[in-house]
């Protein structure tokens, strides 16, 4: 006769028990792939976040998964997510990654959005060893990393580069004859804008420009009316602004009506986003930004439309760090299917050497960056072609100047 | 020189509209909203929506918006904030309790807006006309936002000053315990004042939702700004606000015209800490409350 206590002592045993050995189980015949992030869902990071990076997520995991899982060896395993919001906090997201790590003990983690938190979890997922595809950071010393932390990426770049190819496009039209040699900068006083308006400076100088304007402002300005109206009155042939989504969308709003229309009107970050073209339509023609991509590339089109068709309200991704964000995903499920099981250092070395077939064309890195960047974009059509560097494939040419502003 | 104290007065007055609403939950209610900023942006949330989904331009969705957050404020002053009302000994111990609860409505209703929108960037255009004002263009929506700043100040100055109730509110401002000595319900006049500072904060809300870019982590620049002008104008007094909010402004688009945009916000808290050394309760402030 067994008491009933017993039996429940003995039935607990047995479901720990079983509890245990499937753990063991699940440790030796890999049943998932768990991938961890943390992403700003919340803060100010939220809004770039939620345009570049979360969309490409959720739409990588869930095609990888609808095909059944990563290939490893000759079977395939589903990708786990764990995942934390980082709240647009350095310390939050090295927090998160830390457990990750330890408690979560995740295969593999995808990065973090923007240059601050990619710099900030930089050290943490070197000294574990996992590989850091940094996708949506513009840093100059990008080279400099890829040496101290070998198992980190940097995808989008340097804004030295990104200032320069602007500059040159600048020269090659001035030598067409179609702008002359004026130049009105404005930029926002925030790691990006600095970096960028210190590196374009320089190299304007150098080529023989004229920088008529050259102002900063802080962060968070809420009415852009001066500095527009300013630059209007000297007359420049192109206008720069190293500007954030927000300022980008109120500078074109504000040189709209004021009726600010130089041959060339360059606006920062945020000029590729689809909001960009949903506020301002066919005004959005000829306005040149930050970024661009190859659009009449037939794996475009195709990511586009998967893009559209996977987010609940037919989202359409960013023209520029959404495609290389994409393309870092398609890179690591290649090296991790290449190496055929969870080996991070395997993983590492095959990003650093091997080739890539991504959304944004064919990639093989040098000293673990990119050889070929879309640094300048323009809207024509209803799309955001890159046109610089002009060398690039599928670069159209700068349509200037920019045709003038249309009353809505 | 027309384009700089123009540019001033409109983002003065949108300033001003920003913080009227505040001066009546902190000057009147002495409720500390820390969740203020997060209602303007619901606000304009709920404009984006009327206007994308149902095409109604935002001056009709002002019909609807304004009663909505008056209820809404209304019912969580009387739900939300009144125990805490009720069990605080003074004003002061009021007012640091009802930052601890607006501090965590803050979170709700920034979760609740990011669980409906997302973290993304929203903007709309509407009224992005250019107008000619003294011969310079200037956007209708602005021009309008900040006519409607003037009106409603205006109004509401005339109402506070002129009117029964408002003259009750204003003594609930200046002392709630002799009011009641007077017969006047400071509980009811205190949620009034709250639901009225409510519909303020909707109202521009939906206004700057015109021009503004916005996402649902934007709401504590609106409440840092709020509380910089009602500070700097006295708390409570909607007069100081407008002029707070038109002197801020107006500094910030001459300092941007004439010397460097850079320094704009240098000059916004130059000219606060001025006005705090100069006057500690605020251009209108009384110094005794």
């Amino acid at each position: 006769m067994v008491s009933p206590v017993t039996r429940l002592a003995a039935g607990v045993l047995a479901i720990a028990g079983a509890a245990v050995f499937g753990a063991n189980d699940a440790a030796q015949a890999q049943t998932s792939v768990k991938i961890g992030y943390a992403i700003s869902r919340t803060g100010p990071n939220a809004g770039g976040a939620a345009v570049s990076t979360i969309p490409n997520y959720d739409l990588w995991v869930k095609e990888v998964n609808a095909a059944g899982g990563l290939k490893l060896g000759d079977k395939r395993v589903p990708i786990e997510i764990v995942q934390y919001d980082d709240r647009s906090s350095a310390e939050e997201a090295a927090r998160a990654l830390e457990r990750l790590i330890s408690q979560d003990k995740v295969d593999f983690i995808l990065s973090p959005w923007g240059t601050g938190l990619n710099l900030a979890v930089g050290p943490i997922l070197n000294k574990a060893g996992y590989p850091h595809l940094a996708a949506t950071a513009v840093t100059d010393r990008a080279p400099e990393l890829a040496k101290r932390w070998p198992n980190s990426f940097w995808l989008l770049g340097t804004s030295a580069d990104a200032s320069k190819t602007l500059v040159e496009l600048l020269v090659k039209l001035r030598t067409e004859g179609k702008i002359g040699d004026t130049v009105a900068m404005a930029s926002i006083a925030d790691g990006f804008g600095i970096d960028l308006s210190a590196a374009a400076r320089p190299a304007l100088t150098a080529a023989k420009f004229k920088l008529v304007y050259d102002k900063t402002y802080p962060i968070g300005t809420q009415d852009l009316g001066p500095i527009v109206n300013e630059a209007k009155g000297l007359n420049p042939d192109v206008f720069i602004a190293f500007s954030y989504p927000p300022d980008t969308l109120g500078i074109t709003e504000q040189s709209r009506i004021a009726g600010f229309n130089p041959k060339v009107f360059y606006t920062g970050v945020g000029t590729a986003f689809p909001l960009f073209r949903q506020k301002f339509g066919a005004n959005a023609e000829g306005v040149m930004g930050i970024g661009g991509w190859s659009g009449d590339s037939p794996a475009i089109k195709d990511y586009l439309a998967r893009h559209k068709a996977a987010s609940a309200n037919g989202a359409e991704p960013d023209r520029w760090a959404s495609a290389v964000t994409y393309a870092s995903l398609q890179m690591l499920q290649q090296a991790i299917e290449r190496v055929g099981k969870i080996d991070r250092a395997a993983v590492i070395n095959d990003l650093q050497t091997g080739t890539f077939d991504t959304v944004i064309g064919k990639i093989k890195l040098e000293n673990n960056m990119p050889t070929k960047y879309w640094w300048v974009g323009q809207w024509q059509g209803g799309e955001f072609y890159g046109v610089g560097p002009a060398a690039n494939e599928g670069a159209r040419s700068a349509v200037v100047p920019k045709p003038a502003w249309k009353a809505q | 020189m027309t384009n700089a104290v123009l540019t001033g007065l409109m983002l003065g007055g949108m300033y001003a509209l920003i913080a009227m609403g505040l001066t009546l939950q902190y000057g009147v209610a002495r409720i500390m909203n820390l969740s203020y900023g997060e209602f303007l942006v619901a606000a304009a949330f709920a404009s984006y929506w009327l206007f994308t989904g149902w095409a109604l331009s935002p001056l009709l969705g002002l019909t609807l918006v304004i009663p909505l957050s008056f209820g809404v404020s209304y019912a969580l002053y009387r739900v939300l904030l009144t125990p805490l009302v009720r069990r605080a000994r003074t004003r002061d111990a009021l007012e640091v309790e009802s930052i601890l609860a607006t501090f965590g409505m803050m979170f709700i209703v920034q979760g609740i807006m990011l669980a409906m929108f997302g973290g993304a960037y929203y903007s709309y255009s509407f009224l992005a006309i250019p107008v000619q004002l003294l011969g310079e263009s200037l956007a209708l929506n602005r021009l309008m936002a900040f006519g409607l700043a003037v009106v409603i100040g205006l109004a509401l100055y005339l109402a506070l000053t002129r009117t029964r109730i408002g003259t009750s509110i204003r003594a609930v401002a200046v002392d709630p315990a002799a009011a009641q000595l007077v017969a006047i319900n400071v509980a009811q006049t205190s949620a009034l004042a709250f639901a009225l500072g409510g519909a303020l904060v909707a109202t521009a809300g939906v206004l700057i939702s015109m021009f503004l870019t916005f996402s649902a982590s934007s709401g504590v620049v609106f409440t840092m700004k709020a509380l910089i002008i009602v500070v700097m104008g006295g708390v409570g007094n909607l007069l100081g606000c407008l002029v707070a909010g038109l002197l801020l402004g107006l500094s910030e688009a001459l300092v941007a015209t004439y010397v460097d945009p850079g320094l704009t916000l240098a000059v916004n808290f130059a000219l606060f800490l001025t006005v705090l050394l100069i006057k500690p309760a605020g251009l209108f402030g009384r110094a005794q409350r």
